[in-house]
This record gives structure tokens, C-alpha cells and sequence, in this order.
């Protein structure tokens, strides 16, 4: 390293490999839903394929945890994203295809993809 | 693809009560559970709160599982990290509300504190440079190296009104100032890590926890005096520190952090490691240079002070562990956010290794001008037992103990020295009721006996004698004037002596004389131990009322002292008896006494 900008750049990369070792603070919150339910029905790759999506953009203020049974077992798998005031989207059905969109639509740009949503699909 | 992040600590603590194992069986539990890819295991360093080690943290939901056993490990692995389920029972208790985890920062170990020193123990990995890079490191000696002149350094230093965390108090822009105005050539930049106070290991933790910001910092120290060499001097004894530290130097050396021509700004700045064997007096600056010189560990007379005439003669600072953790805090925040923190005459923070007779064992970081009720009460969760405080010792074998009246005191360097103690480089032991002050102050005069280099008579004779004082007063054996010979011998060497070891080897005793005088008289004039402690003071005896001859006691007695037939009350032969307690221990109908 012989250079300011090399220190830099090093520093944002490792930023966003601790982005989940931050204390409260998150902008937003991703929750998939993990229990037996969950994963039977195909969370994982949804869970990993958001992980994925969130590191490529390099979203350090947006977490991906996992929860237990959300309770409406059909509609798995189920993601529940909090915004920063508590506010929370429900989508149904999530498969590892929707979850660029849903990425890039209300995580960055903060309008939720309503047809994948849980009102959308409780008819 | 990581999604997690499980923070095991590595500091020592932990480290003794088996984190190194929790550590491996995460990483087989994760691979079984073929989670290997997605969660990543990290050893950090201390979190503080060493007696609920070992501590396990799991990110993203800021999981603090405390006392966590080789046999918990599956269950955390299946249970939170495979199923996304908190395994409540090893939850620390504060941090469980109804449905959420509530934040560390929100529990009374850690509310009152701020870390700043420590701001990087327990959440990085010591042994990855890349995450101390991820945390802003090395930005603060880029900074100097790119926008700051050596003199605006040593300015930026002196406004944040730093003071030397060694015990001294020495402000440490004004060292820097003093090596900076010496004429060109070899200098050299020391950082003192013999830290030997008995019961201290802030700077273990911080060497164990981030050892980069040493090193960090003692760069900006070589750039701010103009030297290009500087040696960590650092007790062989802190294995995890030194192999720590050795890694942290290979790794900047790789990534051009240390060595020539630093970010191609044209310093060059190296650092090696020096072992030191153990000697107390080494910690002492002067003392320090000659051992780094590979001389035997005597101090030297001052003037010449270190930053004219130090090691091989050069003008040289000497800094110690925890001083120099501030420095790239300072420089990246600002002189004025250093000194917005603490008191008039004391800025930034302190950290404390709290033990003894309390609650909360472990490493606690505070703004100056906590008070000492604060620290023990509310950090340190008060006194095991329901037990009554009795007086806290800070400033280890330099130092003195402080009783109940003093403890709304704010702390800062001056108030501790206003009464009797010092700040020292911040051991704090707790002391309760059962306590003796005398047989404290003899433990801590035994300690400067044994580590007394023998250069000066003061030191050397003085203080054996005074220890001899000691033995014939918790012995029963001592008459009043000898408390008037101990005083006085206490002031002459407090005078006398060549350096800070002898200079404060009796303050100790100087404080206990002060505030617990009734108890040096009691075992003087009585012959009495108020707390129970000396034991050719104690005698046991049997209430005959109350025994039932159960034989309990003497067949635990291991010199076959206790006599008596079964169902009849038995005796104690005081001739034979050794006064270890072990009949008290085992009487199940509170027979016993002890006086």
C-alpha cells in the first residue's frame, strides 16, 4: 500500500463485510422467515439470495435476519421488511427470482412491490 | 456470502475459562449444520465483563450470551443460527426483554461507561488488519502523514490534555514537546506494556484486543518527535498480547503501514518487541531503558529526564499502553472532542480492571469524573453476599485504599492523590468487611519487597523493615510505638527513594494508617483482628451449648485437634490447631467461633 486512496479504498471495502456488527442503527431490516415451514417451502435461497443482493449493492445500513414461524405457514416463504419508523411489508411466496426486484424497488427506493405483498395474495 | 457474524472473546478472561475451545467447536458445529459458508466465527478481545465469561455475541441481532459452555455451542448453532430462535437461557438477563433483545449500551455495566481506549475490544478480530482498517485504522497517521505538520501533532496532543495512563498523570503533549525540541537524529518512540500492578490488565486487553492502535499510535508519536524507531516493551508473561502484537507488526510491515517511506509520504517508521521477565521495576520508565538496552533492570537517576538524554542516550518517549490507545482517537476526532470529556484537569476517559469483593469482575472504561459509587455500585453491580464495603485500593502497590466516606468522589488524578491514593494505571480491588487493612497493606508491601531492585537504601532496607513492622503487628506481637516507627519510616522513604517504585511503596500503609487507624490499634493494643483475618490473632473455640457431637468437625480437622466422644460437646486443643477454618466450614449447627 503506498497511498491515502489505497488506504481508502481498503477501509470501504472491509466496511461492508462488518455491516452486521453494527448496534442498532439499521435503516432497514429484512426478516425471512426460517422455521420448519420456511425452509420446507424453499426460505433458504430466498434468505441467501438477499444476503447476496444486499452485499452487491453494498447496502451496510440494511440487515438480513432470520426469525421463527410467522404463523400464516401457506404463504411461505415469508420476508417481512421493517422500515426505519417500524413500518412493516409483508410478501408472500418469495422466491429467490423476486427478490432482486423487491431489492432494488423498496429497499432502494422505498416503494414496496405490492403485487408480491401479502394483500395482493390473500384474496 | 456471510449473514452472520459470532464474536467469541479471546481476551484473557474468557481465554481461562475456555473461549479458545468455543471457538474451534463453532466452527465444527457450523460446518455440520452446513452453515460454514454463511456464518463467520471471529476471536475478538475483551469484552469487560470477564466473571460472566466466556462471552459469545451473535450479529446481526446483537445476541450477548454470557457463561457459555462447550455443550451450549450446538444448542446456539441449531437453535439461533439454523432455526433464527434466541436460546433465552444463556441470554445475559439484562438484555432479555419480552419478545426483543435489548441493546449492551442499555445495561448498568455498560451504560455509564464510554470507550474510547477500548472502543475496538470486542468488536474487531486482533488478529486481521483488514478489520482494524474497517474501523477507520491507520486513517489517523494518514492524516498526520497527509495534512498535519510534526508540531501540529504534538499541538493537537497538548489541547486534548492527555495525561500519561501509566499512573503518573504526566500530560503527554508536554513529553512530546520535549522530545520534538531536541535537535535532529535517532530518537525513539517506547511503549511501556509491563503493566505489573497486581490485579491490572487494562493494557493486556488492549494489546490482546487492538493491537494495530499501538502500533498505530506509536507511528504518530515518531512522526510528531522526528524518530524512526520505536520498541514495545511488553511482559513475557502476556502470551496472547505478545503473539497478538507480533502478528499486528508482520501485517502492517506487509500491507506498508510500518517500514519505509509509510503511504509514500516519505516516513519511515518500524517497531520490534522487547520481552521483559517479569521485574515490577521495570515498568518503571528509566528502569525500562536499561532493560530494552539489554542491561539489568535498575532505574537511573532523573535529570536527565528520558526525552533529553533516554534510550541509548537519545532523546526518547515513553508512553504507556493505554495512553497511547487514545492517540489516533484524538487526532481522527479532534483535540476538543478529548477534551469535552472528564474533568478540568483530567480529560477522556479512564479504564479500570475492577476485582476483588464485587459483582461485576472485569474491564470497565469511564469518563473522568465518574465517582467511585458509580463504578462499584452501579457498574460493578456492589458486593457479593449482601456484604458491607469496606474500602476500594486503586493505584495497586503505589497506591492506597479509599474507605466508604470518600466514595462520592468524582474520579480524576487529583482528587485520588487529595486523598491518599492515586490514580495508578487503574487496578481497582473492592474490599468488604471480611477484610483486614493491615493484612492488605502487608500484602501489598510484601509485593514492592520482593520486586525492590536494591539500587537505594530507602527502598532496598526501608521498606523490609517496614514489612517487619507489619509481621510483628498482625502477629500480636508489636507494642505502640512501633505504629510511630512505621509512620515515620513510611515519610522518609516516601522522600528518599530513587524512583516511583520506592517513592510509593508506602502508600499503602500511609492510607490505611489514615483512615482504618482503629484497626492497626485493635490488633496493637487488643491483639484482636476486628475482620477475622490474621490468623495468629484468631482463635477457635466450641460452644459447648450448642455442639451435638455430631463428630463432623473432627474428622474434617487435618491435624486432629478437635477431641470429644459422639453426642457429647467437643474441644478444641489451640496447641494443635492450625486455625484453617475447615471446622467452621463443615459445623452445620454454627457451633464454632472464631475470635
Amino acid at each position: 500500500m503506498k497511498s491515502l486512496a489505497e488506504l481508502q479504498a481498503l477501509r470501504d471495502e472491509m466496511k461492508t463485510k462488518i455491516g452486521v456488527r453494527k448496534d442498532g442503527g439499521h435503516r432497514m431490516r429484512v426478516v425471512v422467515g426460517m422455521a420448519t415451514c420456511g425452509i420446507a417451502a424453499g426460505a433458504r435461497p430466498v434468505f441467501a439470495a438477499f444476503i447476496k443482493e444486499i452485499e452487491t449493492r453494498k447496502l451496510t445500513d440494511v440487515v438480513v435476519a432470520q426469525t421463527g414461524c410467522i404463523g400464516i405457514c401457506q404463504f411461505e416463504p415469508v420476508v417481512e421488511i421493517y422500515g426505519e419508523g417500524g413500518e412493516k411489508t409483508t410478501y408472500v411466496y418469495v422466491t429467490p427470482e423476486k427478490v432482486p426486484r423487491i431489492v432494488a424497488q423498496h429497499v432502494v427506493n422505498g416503494t414496496p412491490v405490492v403485487e408480491y405483498t401479502i394483500g395482493a395474495n390473500a384474496k | 456470502m456471510v449473514r452472520s457474524h459470532i464474536l467469541v472473546c479471546g481476551g484473557t478472561g474468557c481465554h481461562s475459562s475456555g473461549s479458545d475451545k468455543l471457538y474451534t467447536l463453532f466452527e465444527s458445529e457450523l460446518a455440520a449444520a452446513g452453515l460454514g459458508d454463511e456464518v463467520k466465527v471471529i476471536k475478538t478481545g475483551c469484552f469487560g465483563l470477564c466473571a460472566l465469561g466466556p462471552v459469545v455475541v451473535v450479529y446481526p441481532e446483537g445476541a450477548f450470551y454470557s457463561q457459555v459452555g462447550a455443550e451450549d455451542v450446538k444448542e446456539i448453532v441449531t437453535e439461533h443460527l439454523l432455526k433464527g430462535r434466541l436460546v433465552k437461557r444463556l441470554l445475559y438477563t439484562e438484555t432479555v426483554a419480552e419478545d426483543t433483545i435489548l441493546s449492551l449500551d442499555s445495561t448498568d455495566f455498560y451504560r455509564k461507561q464510554k470507550r474510547v481506549a477500548l472502543q475496538n475490544c470486542g468488536v474487531i478480530d486482533p488478529e486481521d488488519i483488514n478489520e482494524y482498517v474497517a474501523y477507520d485504522g491507520y486513517m489517523a497517521l494518514a492524516k498526520v502523514l497527509t495534512e498535519m505538520k510534526p508540531e501540529d501533532v504534538v499541538a493537537e496532543i497538548l489541547n486534548s490534555g492527555l495525561r500519561g495512563r501509566g499512573g503518573g498523570g504526566f500530560p503527554t503533549g508536554t513529553k512530546w514537546k520535549f522530545a520534538a525540541a531536541q535537535p535532529a537524529g535517532e530518537k525513539y518512540v517506547c511503549c511501556n506494556a509491563d503493566e505489573g500492578d497486581p490485579g491490572a490488565f487494562m493494557d493486556r486487553s488492549v494489546l490482546e484486543g487492538d493491537p494495530h492502535c499501538i502500533l498505530e499510535a506509536m507511528a504518530i508519536a515518531g512522526y510528531a518527535i522526528g524518530a524512526s524507531h520505536g520498541y514495545i516493551y511488553v511482559r513475557a508473561e502476556y502470551p496472547i498480547a505478545v503473539k497478538r502484537l507480533r502478528i499486528a507488526i508482520a501485517q502492517a510491515r506487509e500491507t506498508g503501514l510500518l517500514g519505509g517511506n509509510i503511504l509514500g509520504s516519505g516516513f519511515d517508521f518500524d517497531v520490534d518487541i522487547r520481552l521483559g521477565a517479569g521485574a515490577f521495576v521495570c515498568g518503571e520508565e528509566t528502569a525500562l531503558l536499561n532493560s530494552i538496552e539489554g542491561r539489568r533492570g535498575d532505574p537511573r537517576p532523573r535529570p536527565p529526564f528520558p526525552a533529553v538524554k533516554g534510550l541509548f542516550g537519545k532523546p526518547t518517549i515513553i508512553n504507556n499502553v493505554e495512553t497511547l490507545a487514545n492517540i489516533p482517537r484524538i487526532i481522527l476526532n479532534g483535540a476538543d472532542w478529548f477534551a469535552a470529556m472528564g474533568t478540568e484537569k483530567s480529560k477522556g476517559t479512564k479504564v479500570f480492571a475492577l476485582g476483588g469483593k464485587i459483582n461485576h469482575t472485569g474491564l470497565v472504561e469511564i469518563p473522568m469524573g465518574t465517582t467511585l459509587r458509580e463504578i462499584i455500585e452501579e457498574i460493578g453491580g456492589g458486593i457479593p453476599d449482601g456484604k458491607k464495603f469496606k474500602a476500594v485500593q486503586t493505584g495497586g502497590p503505589s497506591g492506597g485504599c479509599i474507605p466508604a466516606q470518600h466514595l462520592d468522589i468524582p474520579v480524576d488524578y487529583d482528587n485520588l492523590t487529595a486523598i491518599g491514593s492515586i490514580m495508578g494505571s487503574g487496578g481497582m480491588i473492592v474490599m468488604d468487611e471480611d477484610n483486614c487493612m493491615v493484612d492488605i497493606a502487608k500484602f501489598f508491601l510484601e509485593f514492592t519487597v520482593d520486586e525492590s531492585c536494591g539500587k537505594c537504601t530507602p527502598c532496598r532496607v526501608g521498606i523490609r523493615r517496614m514489612l517487619e513492622i507489619l509481621e510483628k503487628i498482625t502477629a500480636g506481637q508489636a507494642v505502640p510505638e512501633d505504629l510511630d516507627t512505621l509512620e515515620g519510616l513510611c515519610y522518609f522513604i516516601k522522600e528518599n527513594a530513587l524512583c516511583g517504585l520506592g517513592q510509593t511503596a508506602p502508600n499503602p500503609v500511609l492510607s490505611t494508617l489514615r483512615y482504618f487507624r482503629d484497626e492497626y490499634d485493635a490488633h496493637v493494643r487488643e491483639k484482636r483482628c476486628p475482620a477475622g483475618v490474621c490468623k495468629k490473632l484468631l482463635s477457635y473455640t466450641i460452644d459447648p451449648e450448642k455442639c451435638r457431637g455430631c463428630t463432623l468437625c473432627a474428622r474434617n480437622c487435618p491435624t486432629n485437634a478437635i477431641s470429644g466422644e459422639l453426642k457429647k460437646p467437643h474441644v478444641i486443643d489451640t496447641a494443635k490447631c492450625i486455625k484453617c477454618g475447615a471446622c467452621i466450614d463443615s459445623c452445620k449447627f454454627a457451633a464454632i467461633y472464631r475470635r
